[in-house]
């Protein structure tokens, strides 16, 4: 099986995959970061989403041979201490309810505020598109507006 | 820190500090947790545990599966038993005898156990506050329990639990324990966030697919591609071959593939060459449909037959007639199905998502020819249920790989074997008739059929009119079908409350003053038998229209109204929508709830919340169609759901003060907001929608 040096959470990490292993199960048999969930396998339902280079990405749908030496950020160091503003939020709002795809909101949600520091409901709309089919969308879309403003403070 | 870990100091250590550490227990002891803790610790019952260093545990007896009982169980022997909630250590309880009915379903966790959690916490409060009275020899009737201590009144003195949980061990277990007066409540009632926030927020391991354990192996499944197709044989040489895969095993009508990571199991069983031979019928959704309605014109024995419908029917002055179409639908519970199982000759492990572990247990005990007593098995946090994981075969299939594979294993499951192999949502067709005189609904016909299980002949127009009929018919199908986020009522809802407005809007009457004058219609002169109770029918439609200043109009604005009862709770809405380019955009839900006293209101607001939107969602996108036994949506991208862009932007949520015991909350908000829905739209576009998925009809 061929190796590859990925750059994941701050570190250099060596795994032996087959190429065409997405990352998801990379980083969730490999490497033991469960934080990122396997929803679909198919790149629709978000719940595996990670950041490369500060962006949002599916991790399902990428295989382990195409992310190089891309920067790759999980949920599990989304924050050093589990204080991002978002996931502050998310903690004060009682955002969850099952609770299984929402590391992959709060990733989502965190490349949008990257992108835009107060998004309005419009740009939301725009760039969440993860499921939770508890329906939690109402509180997310809450908790990320108290998380711009908390980033602003 | 270096200590030597013998078992029992790890049992204690571990049960004490939680963390997670109670899932690691029951594996490596079948079921005797508690009563090991026990013994250095005070354990009055089984769902509490004090350590001597005042450390408090408190376990939740019934599964997760995204309903907050981890949360709101824990509550209220917490409330009882007056300690600092923030200092309780939370787990879920393992399949246990003691604990009684450990499943989740038919939003029955809180209103079953309410009482009886109650005493369990004030047993221990009055053994502690007893412990107190002894060690300082004062009247017990002058001490307080209060945030984990025992105060004595006059003098100021105090005492932790952990110090008097050695004394209390040692006292008899009262039964009558005083429960509290509900003005002294501090917990139930308020906001407590769900137990694992935190680590659901930085993406700690909580669910039965984060399973990891020494030994295990990865599996896949190949299952019949089609309903009706069995497996006649299959060539594993390729599979074999693949990276990683360690061994194929075949089971009655299936294929597992064992490798040592999840994506090699996959890619060998993509090379499986397997036979699969159709024994039975390859059924198509648009049979079952041109079925429905044969069967509907044909007619069957009602089920419930009030006053004469015929008769009524000859003095109407109008006859009105609907007929509405629901498909199959799949949970699409966010976790894709898994479960662990470790199969040794003189014992079982199961672990994994399942709201029955009961079940589990004991079909896994039959398959197996072991005894159930050396089967232990423990659920995880669950993403999500949906009454999916109230049928048991990802757990019995897990351990009967475990038991051929002889190893440890964790099957996963892909979304694409969660479509095809669901217990699903029954397609369904109603037919509806009212006869109408000109300013009243004289007779009301129901005729209902669904997939697999027969239709619920009542609702709450009967008992409130003279003349009503309801029938209900079954068709036999080898599409599995199942429970779904509240079975029945969350169709019947839909259509019995779509046709109620179009009945209203016939009659030229106000929805919401139409349907009050029927409750007090059922209250002051009830037909047959009466299901519900109408003064809280009506508590919930008066609450609502006032929070939605009912009769006010927004320019631009259309509004749509229902009202439901289910699991003895009662619930109303009202949506409001806009039209953007022609399209529905809703804008806020406004929903009144009578559910008994509200335990978590986070919690409860959080469910009412949801399952609102989880109704927006089933009404307005998804479908399964079956072609030859197959499921044509095969994922995400074809079996649509809801994103955040189609939910509305605000739902509030207002609860109807009540003393009375909680009733059920995970399911009931869901059936009326399709109903809802569709009648705002109706009052945008002039257009009646009696087809889900919603989308489909507006294009």
């Amino acid at each position: 099986m061929p190796k590859y040096t990925l750059f994941v959470n701050g570190q250099s990490m060596t795994v032996e995959a087959d190429a065409d292993t997405p990352l998801l199960w990379v980083l969730r048999d490999n490497l033991n970061l469960v934080g990122t969930k396997f929803g679909c396998g198919v790149a629709q339902c978000g719940a595996c989403t990670v950041h490369m280079n500060d962006v949002a990405m599916r991790s399902c749908s990428l295989p382990v041979s195409a992310v190089g030496q891309n920067k790759i950020v999980t949920i599990e160091a989304l924050s050093a201490k589990g204080d991002h503003p978002l996931q502050k939020a998310w903690e004060e709002l009682d955002v969850a309810q099952c609770g299984y795809c929402q590391a992959g909101q709060i990733m989502a949600a965190a490349a949008l505020l990257k992108k835009i520091p107060n998004p309005t409901d419009k740009d939301i709309d725009d760039n969440i598109s993860n499921i939770c089919r508890c329906g939690t969308q109402v509180r997310i879309r809450k908790a990320i507006h108290v998380a711009a403003k908390k980033q602003v403070k | 820190m270096k200590q030597e870990l013998t078992r029992r100091n790890f049992l204690r250590v571990s049960a004490i500090t939680g963390g997670g550490m109670m899932l690691s227990l029951s594996f490596l002891n079948n079921t005797a947790n508690a009563e090991t803790v026990a013994d250095t610790a005070f354990a009055p019952n089984i769902y509490i545990k004090i350590g001597t260093d005042g450390s408090i545990l408190i376990l939740a007896p019934n599964p997760e599966i995204g309903q907050g009982v981890k949360t709101s169980l824990p509550m209220i022997v917490a409330e009882e038993l007056c300690v600092d909630w923030k200092k309780v250590q939370v787990e879920l309880a393992p399949l246990q005898a003691g604990f009684g009915r450990q499943t989740a379903g038919g939003s029955g966790s809180v209103r079953g156990r309410f009482t009886d959690l109650r005493k369990a916490g004030a047993t221990a409060r009055e053994m502690l506050v007893a412990a107190a009275a002894q060690t300082w020899n004062v009247p017990v009737a002058e001490c307080v329990a209060e945030d984990g201590m025992v105060l004595h009144k006059s003098s100021g003195k105090k005492l932790a639990y952990g110090y008097l949980a050695a004394k209390a061990a040692t006292l008899e277990v009262p039964k009558n324990p005083t429960l509290k007066e509900s003005k002294d409540f501090k917990y139930i009632g308020t906001r407590v966030k769900d137990v694992d926030a935190h680590k659901i927020v930085t993406g700690q391991p909580l669910y039965g697919i984060d399973t990891r354990k020494e030994g295990m192996l990865y599996a896949m499944v190949a299952r019949p591609p089609a309903y009706g197709k069995t497996l006649v044989s299959v060539d594993d040489t390729a599979a074999l071959k693949v990276n990683g895969v360690k061994q194929v095993v075949k089971l009655k009508n299936s294929v597992a593939v064992l490798a040592t990571s999840t994506w090699a199991a996959k890619k060998g069983r993509e090379v499986l060459v397997i036979q699969w031979e159709a024994k039975e019928k390859l059924e198509n959704s648009t049979e079952h449909f041109a079925m429905f309605k044969e069967m509907i014109d044909k007619g069957t024995n009602p089920s419930r037959n009030d006053g004469d419908w015929e008769a009524a029917k000859k003095q109407a002055s109008k006859t009105i007639e609907a007929v509405f179409e629901l498909p199959t639908l799949s949970h699409g519970q966010m976790e894709p199905l898994n479960f662990y199982a470790d199969v040794r000759e003189d014992k079982v492990e199961l672990f994994g998502p399942t709201q029955v572990p009961d079940s589990v247990r004991k079909q896994v005990a039959e398959q197996l020819k072991i005894a159930e007593d050396k089967i232990s098995i423990s659920t995880p946090r669950q993403g999500g249920g949906f009454g999916r994981k109230l049928m048991t075969d990802n757990g019995v299939e897990a351990a009967l790989i475990s038991a051929a594979a002889k190893c440890p294993v964790q099957v996963q499951w892909t979304r694409e074997d969660d479509m095809q192999n669901d217990f699903y949502r029954p397609a369904e067709m109603y037919r509806y008739k009212a006869a109408l005189s000109a300013d009243k609904l004289l007779a009301w016909h129901q005729s209902g059929v669904g997939i697999g299980r027969g239709i619920r002949g009542d609702s709450y127009v009967a008992g409130a009119i003279e003349n009503y009929k309801a029938e209900g018919q079954a068709l036999k199908s080898n599409t599995p079908t199942g429970f779904w986020r509240a079975p029945g009522a969350n169709t019947l809802a839909f259509v019995a409350e779509s046709f109620m407005d179009e009945v209203c809007t016939e009659l030229k009457v106000d929805p919401v003053a139409y349907r009050l004058q029927l409750f007090e219609q059922a209250k002051q002169k009830p037909v047959g038998k009466l299901d519900y109770n109408p003064d809280k029918y009506k508590s919930v439609v008066e609450l609502v229209a006032k929070m939605s200043n009912w009769g006010t109009k927004t320019p631009g604005v259309f509004r749509g109204f229902a009202t439901w009862f289910s699991f003895n709770t009662y619930v109303a809405q009202v949506v409001d929508i806009k039209l953007e380019k022609g399209k529905p955009k809703i804008v806020k839900v406004y929903c009144a709830v009578n559910c008994g006293r509200v335990i978590n209101l986070s919690g409860a607001e959080n469910q009412i919340q949801g399952a609102v939107v989880d109704g927006i969602c089933h009404a307005m996108f998804p479908k399964v169609t079956f072609v030859n036994g197959a499921v044509v949506e095969k994922n995400f991208y074809s079996y649509n759901m809801l994103k955040i862009k189609d939910a509305p932007l605000d739902v509030a949520v207002q609860f109807v003060p009540s003393e009375e015991a909680p009733t059920g909350l995970g399911e009931p908000a869901l059936p009326p907001i399709a109903a809802a829905l569709s009648s705002a739209i109706f009052a945008a576009t002039g257009k009646r929608i009696r087809k889900m998925p919603f989308v489909e009809q507006m294009t």
